[in-house]
């Protein structure tokens, strides 16, 4: 095993991070091993399922296929940073309870993060082939995407003049 | 993933030094592809040289009649691009159909083109449309350029730093998905410019991406679907596998030159 560890100084939800990590610390480890943010999960570990996605300077990205240490100065949101911890639910979160958009759940935080950078590129007025278009790299094994589809739609016209969009778009 | 030591170069020259000195290091892009096979231990470099402090590797801009991308622009601004899909639409429908919309966000076309998968849409792209990729030395034409599967003219520390497309006349891409991995089973693209005309295939080749001479010769008579009715290519070379024999991934180059003819004349 390499004895060797570099540094890497980043944002996560809003907070200045540095660590010390192995290089091959990907950002998912980091994020869940190293700072204890559980909400972003691993399914397939080949950037294939979606359940890992957070967001990288504002864009979603598959955090199981990037390292840590590739993020110097990055700013990373994670599920656990898109609502104030004592406040309401983002509107995207709100829509997929409203929405009964989850089964077991475990896809969820993948998924929400994707439907949030989703509103963002393609804007809040979203048809289902768009969303279900956009959703190709989020995979839900409950296969509950009926209602996923209908969640994202509802969050995305919720969003519209929310004050959380532009703070997970920042 | 084996272990490895993790190198953060701040310009060009730092990055080609550390190549230098170090025969085994490998350059680490988006790393889409060289990380997921890092994790299967396929590959265990023990130096990484990670680009993305690199100034001015990235960016989109149009000179006269082409449209140059730097090496670490990212999928997603390809695709998204103005100038692109003004210019060269095709370029940005293709960089548009790449991996999902997380992978595009991080992805990048010079890791793409350095890599060569045989499946990988970039490289049908620079064939199909006679781009010169630079590099920290050199310019290089596409035709030069793929040497073979996951193989291609660069020299040891040479390093991608911009893609030059010239622009063509018409142009398309046409890709067959593999139904699971969503990879090209074959991607044709095709381009007229002038007088010269270029039909590129990725995804069927044993060999990876290849031009197809004689499609080429039947739309120089005429850039139309109907040149190329009834015609195909031989097997012999194609890949084979679980996903579709050597004469199916054939037949299928033939299908999609037509299609992809027939969507660059706008039919």
């Amino acid at each position: 095993m390499a004895a060797n560890t570099a540094a890497v100084s980043l944002t996560v939800n809003g907070k200045p991070v540095t660590a010390e990590i192995d290089p091959r610390t990907l950002l998912v480890q980091l994020l869940r091993e190293h700072l204890r943010l559980t909400g972003t999960h691993v399914g397939c570990d080949t950037s294939q399922c979606g359940a890992c996605v957070v967001h990288v300077n504002g864009k979603a990205t598959k955090s199981c296929t990037v390292l840590a240490l590739q993020l110097e100065g990055a700013d990373v949101l994670t599920i656990e940073g898109l609502a104030a911890p004592d406040g309401p639910l983002h509107p995207m979160q709100e829509a997929f309870r409203e929405n009964h958009g989850l089964q077991c759940g475990y896809c969820t935080p993948g998924m929400i993060m994707t439907a949030v950078d989703m509103v963002r590129r393609k804007g809040h007025d979203l048809d289902d082939h768009t969303i279900r278009e956009q959703l190709e790299g989020n995979i839900c094994r409950c296969t509950g995407y009926h209602n996923i589809v209908k969640a994202i739609a509802a969050g995305a016209r919720a969003m519209r003049g929310s004050s959380a969009t532009s703070k997970a778009a920042e | 993933m084996y272990a490895f030591t993790f190198h953060r170069p701040q310009t060009l020259r730092q990055a080609a030094n550390l190549l230098t000195k170090n025969d085994e290091a490998k350059l680490l892009a988006g790393g889409h592809t060289l990380l997921p096979t890092m994790k299967l231990r396929l590959a265990g470099p023990p130096q990484i040289v990670d680009l993305s402090l690199v100034e001015g590797l990235a960016g989109i801009e149009q000179s006269g009649r082409s449209i140059t991308i730097g090496a670490m622009t990212r999928h997603n601004d390809v695709s998204n691009s103005p100038v692109v899909q003004q210019a060269i639409p095709a370029l940005a429908k293709l960089a548009g159909m790449i991996g999902d919309p997380a992978v595009r966000h991080m992805g990048t076309i010079g890791g793409s083109i350095a890599n060569n998968d045989p499946n990988a849409d970039y490289p049908a792209a620079c064939l199909g449309l006679g781009a010169i990729i630079i590099t920290n030395k050199r310019r290089i034409k596409a035709d030069d350029f793929f040497t073979g599967m996951f193989s291609t003219a660069l020299e040891p520390a040479e390093i991608i730093t911009k893609v030059s497309f010239p622009i063509p006349k018409k142009a398309a891409y046409q890709k067959f998905r593999n139904q699971a991995s969503r990879f090209a089973l074959v991607g044709v693209f095709v381009s007229k410019r002038g007088s010269e005309i270029r039909v590129a295939v990725t995804g069927a080749g044993a060999n990876g991406v290849f031009r197809v001479p004689s499609f080429e010769e039947a739309l120089k008579k005429r850039f139309s679907p109907k040149s190329l009715e009834g015609m195909s290519i031989p097997a012999d070379g194609m890949n084979s596998d679980i996903h579709g024999s050597a004469e199916y991934r054939a037949h299928l180059v033939g299908v999609l030159a037509r299609r992809a003819v027939a969507e660059a004349i706008g039919k």
